[in-house]
């Protein structure tokens, strides 16, 4: 509540102020009509917010005042210099209501029935008393003469008229009490008021008055803490103190070069003072987020109504601060996006009951920093997005083929509702999903360097994060060098540096780096800006360059540039308007050294070059696998462990990588074990003569994973992640081997997981060993060595009986043979006949024609999906997902029982 | 244009002479009105703005406000500068609340020019030119005090600034 009151006293202060000049100005243009209801709305709102505060006293004379006010309004009642001093008497008690209740908190005592009497004898059409005494003595003289009250205005606008000049340069509270003089002795003459002569009249006013101004000393709630200040002051202030930051830098630099102890102590105060000032400017233009909120309980309550829904609002973080501009710019997409939600989002109750979910939905919306930005949050508990749709929509539009579909995953594809043209109208209907000006709400978040983002799941929900800097006037940015000029990169996109090196390869003319597991983009900053002629060798200088790897949305690339400087923090200013069509850049600045910068928008150089566009994702699992098994290139990761080269096991099998100290291993019945996570790990070490690491020591730990059960594998070195194509010679058998691979150039032993996971327990894999008497017969056909050493020990130690093929060929030679199985689990891509040609040469006829098969797959999206049950599979398991593969094959297994039963 | 150099010149008061700042570009004596400009700069260290029109120079740094630079020569189709010649100078002028440098070779005195020696365009002169000329003042004093007169070409610099 005394937020709420210390918030009333600010406001009507400020209106307050208002009201006596614009009470002055009506004396003097007593018709004119703005005037007047500028000044029966502030009296207006007074009394209203007095009414929901529970100011009773404040309520009532505001209530009589706006009474009078409104008649004057109507052109029912002329007004008067009379009148006029009157409303300034409210105005008065007012302003002594309010200081007694900025002093204590609560409405003084008092009496106001005389001034009240006086009001409603002028709003019941009596001529007001001229400045009227406490007793109501004044009510009856002037209440027969009701036809008197246009007389006394005639007269009264010249008089007053002629004072205002006078008193018009003086403090509002002055002129106000100067007034009643005046007026009286121009009307008394004019209207014979037998009420004129009562002198001590202003004295209660006077004695009002003082108070009014703000009381610093008193403990009440305290008003005068807080001083509006014009945003533009703060704009000014801002745009001073980032020249100031500048001049000090260049300031530095120069102290530097020479070396001058005598500046070098006056110059670092001047340091320190500027970051204080800069850092107080920029405080002063923070606001929380929850500014930007408050009009959304109100929308959402409106639109629960609106749609039927039950829709319930929380809010986290409010107090989030961030720069007013941010604030100012982030506002109406945050308010699309609740409504987006509210309305495509979440489901009707009805709906809601049938999902299982609480008949209320809830929006989240929660906003929390991170290293330098602002992260915000709007989610909802609702429908989620439904990918399919968005399939359909994108197909029908032609914004993607169906290929470059069928390679997305489902994330890639929900984020289309980002793009440009995916929001009509259509979408709304046959969607039924979000989209509505989705483009509009990313287009306004990269304006101010933010980047915008989905989590969504179907039937579950949907989240939009939204990544803001804190501030956009000062940021902090990489300098870059390309083509002879340097350029800034704001930091924001910024996720890593890389030296190009040899990594750097061409793609006919598309430069592309090998990153750890992925292919990026990359686009050459001095052939983007066609600074390359500048340049004699372009594709030496791109191996000699850095990689500075941006990301945008969830678009990762590369910018190759010849140089990398330093980060500094730049004031970004926008750029001339001749050059506002040139979008690569988002604004240009001056750097320490006085020279002037241009500093580089990443979201515009995606857009320019096309590495942006939604499609090429960073989603590094769906992206990376397909090009793994699409050549059979692999991440593997290569590790030392005991004597001879390197070895070498898939990344996707391993679960974790740790680094554990010495102290952490035990010894339990002579083996090694951690306690990780809660649970005991059994460490097998790979070398036969492991021993444990000394005091202090670390012992580096490859952790794989099974339903909950962890086993650590003890190498002596983790070496490097690279992605290869897999190609096993198996050579020398030996056992924990599948064989030797040349990886790198170096000839790696490639680890048989399966093998070493048993030497952590027998149970490791037979824990889940089916109880059913006959073992179940299952067809592993797959191409790679690799896959079908890692699946036929994997099933076997699950209780299946297993017998693998090479290819699909190899599979119908099988058939042909007269061999059954209960179910055929195949790769999907392989050379001769894949896997869709197999189970479609399966579904023809023979004695397989009804034996389920399951599709190996690294394509889990729905397109796939799609074509390998068309072509007969009865279910999809990704590659590497051993619990995945289990479920499928119970489940085959289990309604083949089902069907064959009856 | 002749129509909207009449308005132009009908909205200045009628005084007889007009403040212009005299600038040579490639050998042409062309002139701004003095009120209009802002600063006037030696030689600068400019930033070239990559894909930028080719008039646009760079940007520059003037006490902390980055300004952009126009190429005189390359805005009025002129052969570019020799680039052993000494580097130009900067007129700063403001359009549309923003400041810009315009290139000159060099830069002359403050004259005052009697209003009714502007002439508008002559309908021969260079397309280009007459989108960006505001007229020609006659019979301007050769500045090294020789008895020749000149013909000075008043530059329009919105029009000037009108690029893109």
């Amino acid at each position: 509540m005394d937020d709420l009151i210390a918030d009333f006293l600010t406001e009507t202060s400020e209106g307050l102020a208002g009201l006596d000049t614009a009470l002055l100005r009506l004396e003097r243009h007593p018709d004119d009509p703005r005037t007047i209801g500028e000044i029966f709305r502030l009296i207006h709102t007074i009394k209203g917010t007095c009414g929901f505060l529970g100011l009773g006293r404040l309520e009532r004379v505001a209530h009589a005042g706006e009474n009078v006010l409104g008649r004057y309004r109507d052109g029912s009642l002329a007004v008067t210099s009379g009148g006029v001093s009157l409303i300034l008497r409210v105005v008065d008690r007012v302003r002594e209501i309010m200081a007694g209740l900025e002093a204590s908190g609560n409405e003084p005592a008092g009496d106001d029935s005389a001034i009240i009497a006086e009001l409603d004898a002028v709003f019941a059409g009596h001529a007001p008393v001229e400045d009227a005494a406490p007793p109501p003595a004044g009510e009856p003289a002037g209440g027969t003469s009701g036809a008197t009250g246009p007389v006394v205005d005639a007269a009264a606008p010249s008089a007053p008229a002629a004072q205002a000049p006078a008193k018009g340069g003086a403090k509002p509270a002055r002129a106000r009490r100067a007034k009643p003089a005046p007026a009286e002795t121009a009307s008394a003459p004019a209207a014979p008021e037998p009420a004129t002569p009562e002198p001590p009249v202003p004295v209660p006013v006077r004695a009002a008055a003082p108070p009014a101004e703000p009381a610093p000393a008193t403990e009440g709630v305290g008003v005068a803490q807080t001083l509006r200040v014009n945003v533009d002051v703060l704009e000014s202030l801002m745009t001073l103190v980032s020249e100031l930051v500048l001049t000090r830098n260049q300031l530095l630099q120069l102290s530097r070069a020479r070396n001058d102890t005598a500046l070098t102590g006056p110059l670092q105060r001047l340091s320190h003072i500027t970051s204080e000032l800069q850092e107080g400017v920029m405080k002063t233009r923070m606001q929380p987020i929850g500014n930007a909120w408050k009009g959304l309980p109100r929308l959402v309550r409106d639109l629960s109504r609106e749609l039927g829904k039950k829709i319930e609002l929380e809010m986290r973080g409010a107090e989030t601060e961030l720069d007013r501009q941010v604030l100012e710019m982030i506002r109406d997409p945050l308010t699309h996006m609740v409504r987006n939600s509210g309305d495509h989002g979440l489901e009707g109750p009805a709906e809601r009951r049938e999902a299982g979910k609480p008949e209320a939905g809830r929006i989240i919306l929660d906003a929390y920093h991170e290293g330098g930005h602002i992260i915000i949050e709007v989610g909802d508990d609702g429908r989620g997005l439904p990918v399919e749709k968005i399939r359909a929509k994108v197909l029908a539009q032609g914004l993607a083929t169906e290929q470059e579909l069928a390679g997305m995953g489902e994330r890639d594809i929900q984020r289309f509702i980002f793009r440009a043209g995916f929001s009509t109208a259509a979408a709304v209907t046959s969607v039924s999903g979000r989209g509505v000006g989705m483009d509009v709400v990313k287009t306004n978040v990269e304006k101010i360097g933010g980047t915008i983002d989905l989590r969504s799941r179907e039937g579950k929900g949907t989240t939009f994060l939204i990544k803001i800097p804190l501030t956009l006037a000062i940021v902090s940015a990489l300098i870059v060098e390309a083509g002879g000029e340097r350029f800034a990169i704001p930091q924001i996109g910024v996720v890593e540096l890389v030296r190009a090196g040899d990594g750097v390869m061409h793609i006919k003319d598309a430069p592309v780096l090998r990153l750890r597991d992925r292919l990026l983009p990359l686009v050459s900053l001095s052939r983007l800006l066609r600074l390359d002629d500048r340049v004699p060798d372009a594709s030496a200088a791109e191996r000699g360059g850095f990689v500075v790897v941006t990301q945008v949305g969830q678009n990762l690339f590369g910018i190759i540039v010849d140089r990398v400087f330093d980060t500094e923090e730049i004031v970004v200013k926008p750029v001339a308007p001749i050059l506002r069509h040139v979008t690569m850049f988002s604004g240009n600045t001056i750097l320490g050294d006085g020279s002037v910068i241009m500093i580089l928008d990443p979201n515009g150089i995606a857009r320019a070059t096309g590495v942006g566009a939604e499609g090429v994702q960073e989603d590094r699992r769906s992206a990376a696998v397909t090009t793994a098994t699409s050549a059979e290139r692999l991440s593997l990761l290569l590790f030392r462990a005991g004597d001879g080269g390197p070895r070498a096991v898939p990344l996707g099998l391993v679960a974790r990588l740790e680094d554990l100290p010495a102290e952490r291993i035990e010894m339990s019945h002579g083996k090694p074990v951690v306690q990780y996570r809660g649970a005991l790990m059994p460490l097998v070490p790979m070398s036969d003569h492991w021993v444990p690491p000394a005091p202090g020591g670390r012992q580096a730990v490859l952790v794989f994973n099974d339903s909950g059960r962890a086993m650590g594998l003890a190498v002596d070195e983790i070496l490097d992640v690279v992605e290869e194509m897999l190609k096993i010679e198996s050579g020398q058998e030996r056992p924990g081997y599948l064989g030797t691979a040349v990886i790198s150039g170096r000839a790696t032993e490639v680890v048989d997981c399966a093998w070493w996971l048993r030497q952590a327990g027998d149970h490791w894999f037979g824990s889940n060993r089916s109880a059913s008497s006959r073992r179940t017969r299952v067809l592993v056909v797959e191409d790679s060595a690799f896959f079908r050493n890692m699946l036929v020990p994997a099933l076997s130690a699950a209780g299946f009986e297993v017998t693998a093929a090479a290819s699909g060929t190899q599979a119908l030679k099988l058939r042909e043979a007269g061999d059954s199985f209960d179910v055929i689990v195949s790769d999907i891509e392989m050379p001769e006949l894949d896997g869709l040609g197999l189970a479609r040469a399966v579904r023809d006829g023979g004695s397989w024609h009804e034996t389920p098969m399951i599709a190996l797959t690294s394509h889990t999206d729905d397109a796939s999906v799609r074509r390998s049950r068309e072509a007969g599979f009865m279910d999809h398991v990704p590659k590497f997902d051993r619990d995945a593969l289990l479920g499928a094959l119970r489940g085959c297994l289990a309604s083949v029982q089902a069907s064959g039963g009856n | 244009m002749d129509a909207a150099l009449a308005t132009r010149r009908a909205t200045v008061p009628a005084t007889a002479e007009t403040s212009v700042l005299t600038l040579t570009v490639a050998g042409q004596l062309c002139g701004v009105p003095v009120l209009g400009v802002r600063d006037i700069l030696g030689p600068q260290a400019i930033t070239p703005i990559p894909l930028a029109p080719p008039e646009v120079a760079g940007g520059l740094n003037l006490r902390g406000r980055i300004v952009t630079a126009v190429d005189l020569r390359r805005r009025l189709g002129l052969p570019s500068r020799d680039p052993n010649a000494s580097p130009p100078m900067s007129v700063v002028v403001e359009g549309g609340g923003e400041l810009y440098a315009l290139l000159a070779d060099s830069v002359g005195d403050v004259l005052a020019l009697p209003e009714a020696s502007l002439a508008p365009n002559p309908p021969t002169l260079d397309p280009l030119w007459r989108e960006v000329c505001a007229g020609v003042h006659q019979d301007v004093p050769d500045s090294s005090g020789g008895g020749a007169s000149r013909l000075l070409i008043m530059l329009d610099v919105e029009r000037i600034l009108d690029i893109g």
